[in-house]
C-alpha cells in the first residue's frame, strides 16, 4: 500500500495522509476545507509529485460552469473559419477544445486534477459534475463522443468555506479538515520554507504569530503562508529577534492584510481575552 | 443473497460496529448507506492497517463530511470504543485472525458490486439496510443478518479489539481513544435546524432572468437567421448572457419578542445575501410595526423614511417582510410617529398598507407558529401581506406566491385601509 506522508516540500498531519491514501484507494475525490493558507492547495501539487504523476489543475471561479471543465465548443472559431479560413469546418471536433478534467480523462496516464477553491462557483456547480466525477465519464452533445476516463484521475477539490457544498456532493467525497497547525507542526512546515532559519528567530517568529493569532476581534487572522513570508522579511532584514517579543512586531503589515487588523495589533491587542 | 452471511466470525465485531453506527446517528451525523459502503471497500483494502488509530483516521474521513460534525465523531467513537477493551477479550483471537488477514475480506468487492445491483441499485440497498437497522436496533445478537452483503465481515473487521492489537504509536503516541476524547473540533459545531444552503435554493428559485450587461454571448439561432438574410455571408449576431433581474428589499423586525428568533432570521438573511443571486438586496430594520420609518442598522441609528425607500424603487422590486407581527394592536392602529411620540403620522396599519400597495410582489415570513396567527395583529396584517411560516416549506411556497399575480381580495383590503387613514 502506497501511503502519502510528509516530504521535503510539504508536512502532512497522519489524519491528513490517511484520508488521501483512502481517497486514492477507494478512487473518491478528496474534498479537503480549511482556513486559507493551510496549504490545501499545496496538498495536490506534492501529492503530484510523490506520485510522479502530472498535475492538472482547475481554478474555480465565480463565473465558472462545470461544463469548462469537460470540454468547451469554440463556435465563433467555425463560424469564423466557415467565413474566411481554410480547413473543414464540416469537422466540429476541431472546434471542441477538453477543459481540465476533460484532458486528465483521455490522458493514457493517470493524473492528479485540482479542483481549486470549489466554493467560488455557483451554487449548483458541485451537482452539476456528480455524474461525471462518479462515473468519470462524459459525453461531447455537439459531436456524440463519449470520453471515457482512461484511468480514474486522482481528483482533489478544495474549498475555502465560502459557501455550502451540497449534501450529494459530499456524500461521494473523502472528506479532510485541515485544522490551524499547532506549534511544533508549525515548526516543522516553516522549516521546510525556511531550512537554514536560525532557532531563535523561528521561536520568536512563531511566539509573536501565535500572540497575533489570539487577539480577539482580528478579521482575517494571519496563516500559515503570512507566517512564512513574514520570516523570510525578517530574515532578510537581520532581524534582532528580541525585536519580536514585545508590542509594534516589525514589517506587520505581512501578517495583517486589514487596516483595522493593524490598528487592533498596534494597540498591543489589549482586548485579548484568552491566554 | 441478502440473507447470507460470509466470513468466519462475522458475528461478535457486528454489535460494536453496529453501535457505532447507532451513536453517530444520535450525534446527528447523517450516515448514509453509501458512505458505509465506502467504509467497507476501505477496510477490505486494509487501509485501516489493522489498528483503532488507523480505523478511528479512515472512518472519520470517510463517514463525516462536515467539520461541524467532528466533535459528534469523536463522541460516538469514544463511547462506543471505551470499556470495549474488557468486554472483547473473549474474541480476541477471532478478531485478531481477521485484522490479520484482510485478504479474507478482499472477495467482498466483487461481491458487494453483484450485489447492489441484485438488490435493485444503491437506493433499494439503502432501504434495505434501514429497515434492517430498524430490526435489529436494541438486539446486539444474531448480527450476521446484517445486510448480508459480505459486508458482515467488514463489520467485524471494524470493530477491531484493542486488546489483542497494536495501538500504533504513531502521532505522538496518543492512540486514537485519546484523540477522540480531546475532542478537539468542539469549537466547529453547528448543530443546525435549517441550514443556510436549503434556504437560499429555495430562494433561488425566485429568479427572473434577463440579458442585460457586457455583451458576451453568441447568439446561435440570430445568426443564423441574420446569416440567411444576408444571402449566405455570415452576419455574427452577439447578445448579453442571462442573468437574475430580481431585485429584493428585505425588512426585518428585531428585538423584544423577536429575540428568540434572531438565529433563525439572521440565517434567512445570510441566505438571501449569499445565495439568493438577486441583482440587489437591501435590507431595513424595524421593531415591531413599521411605521414611516425604517432603519439602516439593527440599532436603529440610521433613519430612512419608507416615503424615501418608495420613490427610489418601483414596482418590480420583490418585498419580503421577516417578523412575528406580533404588538399591541395600538400600535398597529394608533396614529403618532411612534408609540411614545404624541406626534400625529399615519398608522403603522396605514404604513404596511402603503408597502404592499407599492410592492405587488410582496409577502410576510413569520417565525411564530402557524397557530398563533388568530391572533388580532397578526391576522389583521395578514390580511395585507400573504403571511408563511419561517420554514423551508414555508419560504418555497412564498416564491411560488410572489411568482403569481396578486389576489384581487387583498388589493381590495389594501385600498380600504389606504382610504380609510385619508
Amino acid at each position: 500500500m502506497r501511503r502519502f506522508s510528509s516530504s521535503e516540500r510539504y508536512i502532512v498531519s497522519e489524519e491528513l495522509g490517511k484520508a488521501v491514501d483512502v481517497a486514492v484507494a477507494i478512487g473518491r475525490p478528496l474534498l479537503i476545507k480549511g482556513e486559507p493558507g493551510t496549504g490545501k492547495t499545496l496538498l495536490a501539487v506534492d501529492l503530484a509529485k510523490q506520485l510522479g504523476m502530472p498535475l492538472v489543475r482547475w481554478q474555480v471561479k465565480s463565473t465558472t460552469k462545470a461544463v469548462e471543465g469537460l470540454y468547451q465548443y469554440d463556435t465563433v472559431k467555425r463560424l469564423h473559419d466557415s467565413r474566411f479560413g481554410d480547413g473543414d469546418v464540416g469537422d466540429i471536433g476541431k472546434y471542441i477544445e477538453l477543459g481540465p478534467l476533460g484532458r486528465s480523462f483521455a490522458e493514457d496516464h493517470q493524473s492528479v486534477v485540482l479542483i481549486d477553491e470549489v466554493d467560488k462557483a455557483d451554487l449548483e456547480f458541485p451537482n452539476d459534475l456528480l455524474h461525471e466525477l462518479d462515473a468519470m465519464s462524459f459525453t461531447i452533445p455537439e459531436t456524440g463522443e463519449v470520453i471515457e476516463a482512461k484511468r480514474r484521475p486522482i481528483v482533489v477539490i478544495t474549498s475555502n468555506n465560502e459557501k455550502e457544498l451540497p449534501d450529494a456532493f459530499l456524500r461521494r467525497c473523502v472528506f479532510h479538515w485541515i485544522a490551524f497547525p499547532e506549534r511544533d507542526l508549525m515548526a516543522q512546515i516553516v522549516a521546510v520554507h525556511h531550512p537554514d532559519v536560525e532557532e531563535q528567530l523561528l521561536a520568536g517568529a512563531i511566539e509573536a504569530f501565535y500572540r497575533l493569532r489570539r487577539i480577539d476581534g482580528l478579521r482575517k487572522p494571519p496563516s500559515t503562508s503570512e507566517l512564512i513570508d513574514w520570516i523570510a522579511a525578517l530574515r532578510h532584514a537581520d532581524m534582532d529577534p528580541a525585536k519580536l517579543l514585545g508590542a509594534g512586531l516589525p514589517f506587520l503589515g505581512v501578517l495583517l492584510k486589514k487596516e483595522q487588523d493593524v490598528t487592533l495589533a498596534e494597540r498591543g491587542g489589549q482586548r485579548s481575552g484568552r491566554h | 443473497m441478502l440473507g447470507a452471511r460470509a466470513g468466519i466470525g462475522s458475528g461478535r465485531g457486528v454489535p460494536l460496529f453496529l453501535d457505532f453506527f447507532y451513536k453517530l446517528r444520535e450525534r446527528g451525523l447523517k450516515v448514509s448507506a453509501h458512505n458505509w459502503l465506502s467504509l467497507l471497500d476501505a477496510l477490505g483494502r486494509g487501509l485501516h492497517e489493522s489498528s483503532l488509530d488507523g480505523f478511528y483516521a479512515v472512518a472519520r474521513c470517510i463517514l463525516v463530511n462536515d467539520e461541524g460534525d467532528y466533535d459528534g465523531f469523536d463522541l460516538a467513537f469514544a463511547e462506543t470504543f471505551r470499556g470495549v477493551v474488557t468486554s472483547l477479550e473473549h474474541m480476541a483471537d477471532q478478531l485478531d485472525e481477521w485484522l490479520r488477514d484482510p485478504k479474507q475480506l478482499m472477495h467482498i468487492d466483487p461481491a458487494l458490486r453483484e450485489l447492489i445491483e441484485a438488490a435493485g441499485g444503491i437506493e433499494e440497498l439503502r432501504r434495505q439496510l434501514l429497515e434492517r437497522l430498524a430490526e435489529q436496533k436494541g438486539r446486539h445478537e444474531g448480527g450476521n443478518r446484517w445486510v448480508g452483503t459480505g459486508g458482515t465481515s467488514a463489520f467485524g473487521q471494524g470493530g477491531v479489539n484493542p486488546a489483542g492489537v497494536r495501538m500504533g504509536g504513531k502521532g505522538g503516541g496518543r492512540s486514537a481513544l485519546a484523540v477522540a476524547d480531546a475532542r478537539r473540533f468542539r469549537e466547529l459545531r453547528k448543530d443546525l435546524v435549517l441550514d443556510t444552503r436549503q434556504m437560499g435554493t429555495a430562494l433561488r428559485r425566485l429568479r427572473r432572468l434577463k440579458r442585460k450587461g457586457v455583451i458576451e454571448e453568441l447568439d446561435i439561432d440570430g445568426t443564423v437567421d441574420e446569416t440567411a438574410r444576408n444571402c449566405g455571408d455570415l452576419e455574427i449576431v452577439m447578445r448579453p448572457p442571462r442573468k437574475n433581474d430580481v431585485r429584493m428589499i428585505l425588512l426585518l423586525d428585531v428585538g423584544g419578542s423577536m429575540d428568540p428568533h434572531a438565529e433563525l432570521v439572521s440565517r434567512m438573511f445570510s441566505a438571501a445575501s449569499q445565495h439568493g443571486g438577486f441583482k440587489e438586496l437591501e435590507s431595513y430594520y424595524f421593531h415591531n410595526c413599521v411605521y414611516s420609518k425604517v432603519y439602516e442598522d439593527a440599532a436603529f441609528t440610521k433613519p430612512v423614511p419608507i416615503d424615501q425607500i418608495v420613490r427610489k424603487t418601483d414596482s418590480n422590486w420583490y418585498l419580503v417582510m421577516v417578523g412575528d407581527a406580533w404588538m399591541h394592536p395600538g400600535e398597529l392602529l394608533m396614529t403618532s410617529s411612534s408609540f411614545w411620540s404624541l406626534e400625529p403620522a399615519p398608522s403603522g396599519l396605514r404604513c404596511l398598507a402603503k408597502l404592499a400597495d407599492h410592492f405587488p410582489r410582496a409577502a410576510w415570513i413569520n417565525p411564530e407558529p402557524k397557530r398563533l396567527w388568530e391572533a388580532p395583529t397578526i391576522s389583521e396584517i395578514g390580511r395585507l401581506f400573504e403571511m408563511f411560516p419561517l420554514s423551508l416549506d414555508g419560504i418555497g411556497d412564498m416564491v411560488e406566491h410572489m411568482r403569481a399575480p396578486p389576489r384581487p381580495v387583498r388589493r381590495a383590503r389594501i385600498g380600504q385601509v389606504l382610504r380609510e387613514g385619508e
